[in-house]
């Protein structure tokens, strides 16, 4: 081995007591920031996943303004031939056309103000999550039936079942008063409330012919791949219904603003937190080198006197601080996954979360799960500022004196 | 006492023996606590906020409803007391404020559209002060009385609708027998909120007329209670549920709004969290500080005790020298801390995120605030972890056998 590798190395474990010690500090905060970071990561993905599959989409096709005041009246004309040349040209299926009304849904013996989607049960499964929720019964499965899929509160507040019959009051498109006897053929349960409570789906074509539709709709929602390759098809979506003047593509951050912000603010906040965890352990490296440097001042002025370049000695320095915190890095990383992975198997939950984060479309408990980035993220961050930190005692070698350095015991 | 002066002396002089160790360490506590301080600051100011508003949007610290109300809010599950048997029930009970009002579902219809919204049967009178809605705020006029024929919307909800003060519109809801309950009314006031959704989602209408429209007598669906504070319901709790029987359900606010309940429940346990988490970053330094501190000295500590010095003592001091270094460190955080807290107060402004703000219930300026107890709690916590951190270098000092300790190199 290299003798200055070596020396570095011996001079590591002088005292192995104070090494172990700042390498704790180190491992601690990777821990904290690998499962944190894990953890919100996790949250995020599923914050948009969740309110995307349900609400949104990746993009939408609307008329202009339709996104701020969801009028009735602002609609996108011949919506499911526009949805069937969107998915020719796009050569992508996952895509649907659909229309949204507000009404007010009766039972025998309750009656409900809802939001109520047309969609295509063809294609709805490929863009949203609430088909595949249905607890009982089924999903819709023709265009024109007079049916409907409701959510599991909603049922219980009308306390009604499957085959039970739901009268719809509303308004057409035209202001005109609308009304309709649909079935329920099927529940769905998403477990977070406002989506089980104010939310129902019926077959398009009967959705227009309730709300006086004539063969209009509100929306063609799209689904990328992946979140990543959204804004490339949104470019594409763009170009294909440029030729039709009147209609406008939103992104999710667009449709959905408060969801994209309600992450910034979140991550703002914890980089704050992380951000100190990691000053804190800075200080604690500077505090053993400064003193390892300090207590050697004896030792460095003999070997300086015998010839070696203060430059040489800050390297060593260095490469001691580089050493332990690597150790650190490596240590933390190990130690933070293995703890994200308890959580990845067992859940992350705490008292009173559920009702924390209902608001996010999330459920009451979390599976972290860590990946090679939240696992080196915080980690290597720790491990540069852990050098930065040393920077100080090493620059302070450049001040030592050979013979003034002798004579300090 | 003459002991624990001498021992104190000997420590702060002790302390600052290596100058350069405790400044570091001090800078690394100092940081420590201020992040400790100004995040709960911001946190505690914007939760305040939070509950604030939701509190008095719910309205009422503690409300009494039917037993089935809060699960199911139809015009059905009605209080059992008439407004004849609450008035003398509670009228001369002393209560501060207390209100009783109609809150059922309903739908509201304009020409052009339809929305859901929460129509409140009110006595504006009596509501006035512990409502949401600023009566001297609103564009046209608030409601007059419980017999006002008028309704007050919220200017983002006429905004939707299209319609404006001296428009009309249909409200629609359900009666008992679940008959279609629904009558028009003339718009005669817009009011304002802190959040869209509050403005999107409220009618108000007068008491009696709402109980005329939805054929309930003189019923209503809850009876609000208000105290001096929101922190502290428990008193007119007792008062109120001494007063009544089984046939209704007395609940605090927290019981209502979970999610606001949840918040301020969890609030303090959050903060004790982020607070043992710094002091746990911190406590390797200050560890490690101690371990160089006693080794450095190892032959004066043998000294002392070949001497005759009573361990104890040694322990003492090294001890009251860990305190010293907290304390001050400490001291030079808070008053950090109160520095960047108090220009702050004013409020931050963080509307770019303002729509994410709403998904967490808070709005979109940030009032720190500087609680007292919540520095009180940080600095006590640290003393005293930071005391049982020092214990084991601080013992293992004291157990040196003092001619081992002087002959050591």
């Amino acid at each position: 081995m290299n003798i200055v590798l070596r020396l570095a190395w011996r001079n590591l474990w002088r005292h192995s007591r104070r090494t172990w010690l700042t390498i704790g500090a180190m491992v601690f905060s990777n821990v904290l920031l690998v499962f944190m970071i894990s953890l919100q990561v996790s949250m995020y993905g599923l914050m948009i996943d969740n309110t995307l599959k349900v609400f949104s989409g990746h993009m939408q096709v609307q008329a202009p303004g339709y996104k701020d005041d969801q009028k009735m009246r602002q609609v996108v004309h011949d919506v499911q031939p526009l949805a069937a040349r969107l998915r020719r040209e796009l050569d992508s299926e996952t895509i649907a056309a659909r229309g949204w009304a507000f009404g007010l849904a009766s039972s025998a013996e309750r009656s409900y103000g809802i939001g109520i989607y047309g969609v295509e049960p063809e294609f709805e499964p490929r863009v949203s999550n609430i088909p595949g929720l249905i607890e009982q019964g089924r999903y819709l499965d023709d265009n024109n039936a007079s049916e409907i899929v409701i959510g599991t509160m909603l049922a219980r507040n009308l306390r009604i079942g499957i085959g039970d019959e739901l009268t719809l009051l509303g308004s057409g498109v035209d202001g005109s008063f609308a009304a309709a006897v649909v079935n329920v053929v099927g529940i769905f349960g998403s477990g977070v409330k406002e989506i089980d409570r104010n939310i129902a789906q019926m077959p398009l074509g009967a959705f227009q012919d309730i709300f006086y539709m004539d063969g209009a709709g509100h929306q063609v929602v799209l689904l990328a791949p992946d979140l990543d390759q959204a804004e490339f098809l949104q470019a594409s979506v763009e170009a294909a219904v440029s030729d039709n003047g009147d209609l406008v593509v939103h992104g999710w951050d667009v449709l959905l603003p408060g969801l994209k912000q309600a992450i910034q603010a979140d991550m703002s906040s914890a980089f704050f937190m992380y951000g100190i965890l990691v000053i804190l352990v800075a200080f604690s490296v500077l505090n053993t080198q400064l003193m390892s440097v300090l207590e050697r001042t004896h030792e460095f002025g003999i070997v300086m006197a015998l010839g070696l370049k203060p430059g040489r000695l800050g390297r060593l320095v260095m490469l001691e601080t580089a050493m332990m915190g690597f150790i650190g890095m490596i240590l933390g990383a190990l130690a933070g996954a293995l703890f994200t992975t308890w959580f990845t198997v067992n859940g992350f939950t705490y008292p009173g979360m559920e009702e924390m984060v209902s608001n996010f479309n999330l459920p009451g408990r979390v599976y972290p799960r860590a990946t090679l980035v939240s696992m080196f993220a915080g980690p290597l961050v720790v491990f540069l500022f852990t050098l930065a930190a040393a920077v100080y005692p090493a620059l302070r070698l450049h001040r030592l004196h050979p013979v003034e350095a002798m004579r300090t015991n | 006492m003459h002991m624990f002066f001498v021992l104190s002396r000997l420590a702060w002089r002790y302390l600052w023996r290596n100058h350069r160790r405790t400044i570091v360490m001090l800078s690394a506590i100092a940081i420590g606590a201020w992040a400790m301080i100004f995040m709960t600051a911001l946190t505690r100011g914007m939760v305040d906020q939070m509950i604030e508003d939701g509190v008095s949007v719910i309205p009422g610290h503690v409300l009494i409803h039917d037993p089935d109300y809060l699960d199911d809010p139809s015009v059905n599950n009605r209080v059992a007391l008439n407004d004849a048997e609450l008035d003398e029930r509670f009228g001369d009970a002393g209560f501060v404020s207390w209100a009783s009002r109609v809150r059922v579902p309903a739908i509201v219809t304009s020409e052009r559209e339809s929305r859901g919204v929460t129509l409140l049967g009110i006595d504006p009178q009596a509501e006035r002060g512990f409502s949401f809605v600023d009566y001297d705020d609103v564009d046209g006029r608030f409601l007059e009385g419980p017999d006002d024929k008028g309704v007050v919307l919220g200017a983002k909800l006429a905004d939707t609708l299209e319609t404006r003060v001296g428009k009309r519109v249909v409200l629609m809801s359900q009666d008992p027998d679940n008959e279609i309950a629904d009558r028009g009314f003339r718009v005669v006031g817009l009011f304002h909120a802190e959040m869209d959704a509050t403005e999107e989602s409220y009618a108000f209408v007068g008491k009696r007329t709402a109980q005329d429209m939805l054929r309930i007598g003189n019923s209503v669906s809850e009876v609000v209670f208000v105290g001096d504070d929101y922190r502290d319901v428990e008193p007119i709790y007792e008062k109120v549920a001494a007063l009544v029987d089984d046939s209704v359900r007395v609940s605090r606010w927290t019981e209502v709004d979970t999610y606001l309940g949840t918040m301020m429940g969890m609030m303090d346990g959050f903060m004790l969290i982020w607070v043992i988490v710094i002091f746990l970053a911190l406590s390797f330094g200050l560890v490690n500080t101690l371990v160089m501190a006693v080794f450095e000295r190892i032959r004066e500590i043998g000294l002392m005790l070949a001497l005759g010095m009573k361990p104890s003592m040694i322990l003492g001091q090294i001890l009251i020298e860990s305190m010293m270094l907290l304390a001050v460190g400490l001291l030079i955080g808070d008053v950090l801390a109160w520095a960047t807290i108090k220009p702050l107060e004013g409020g931050i402004d963080i509307s770019i995120v303002a729509e994410g703000m709403e998904m967490f219930g808070a709005s979109s300026t940030l009032y720190p605030s500087f609680n007292i107890d919540d520095v009180i709690l940080a600095n006590v916590v640290v003393m005293i972890l930071g005391f049982l951190a020092s214990l084991s270098p601080a013992w293992r000092a004291s157990r040196y056998e003092p001619v081992e300790a002087i002959t050591k190199v």
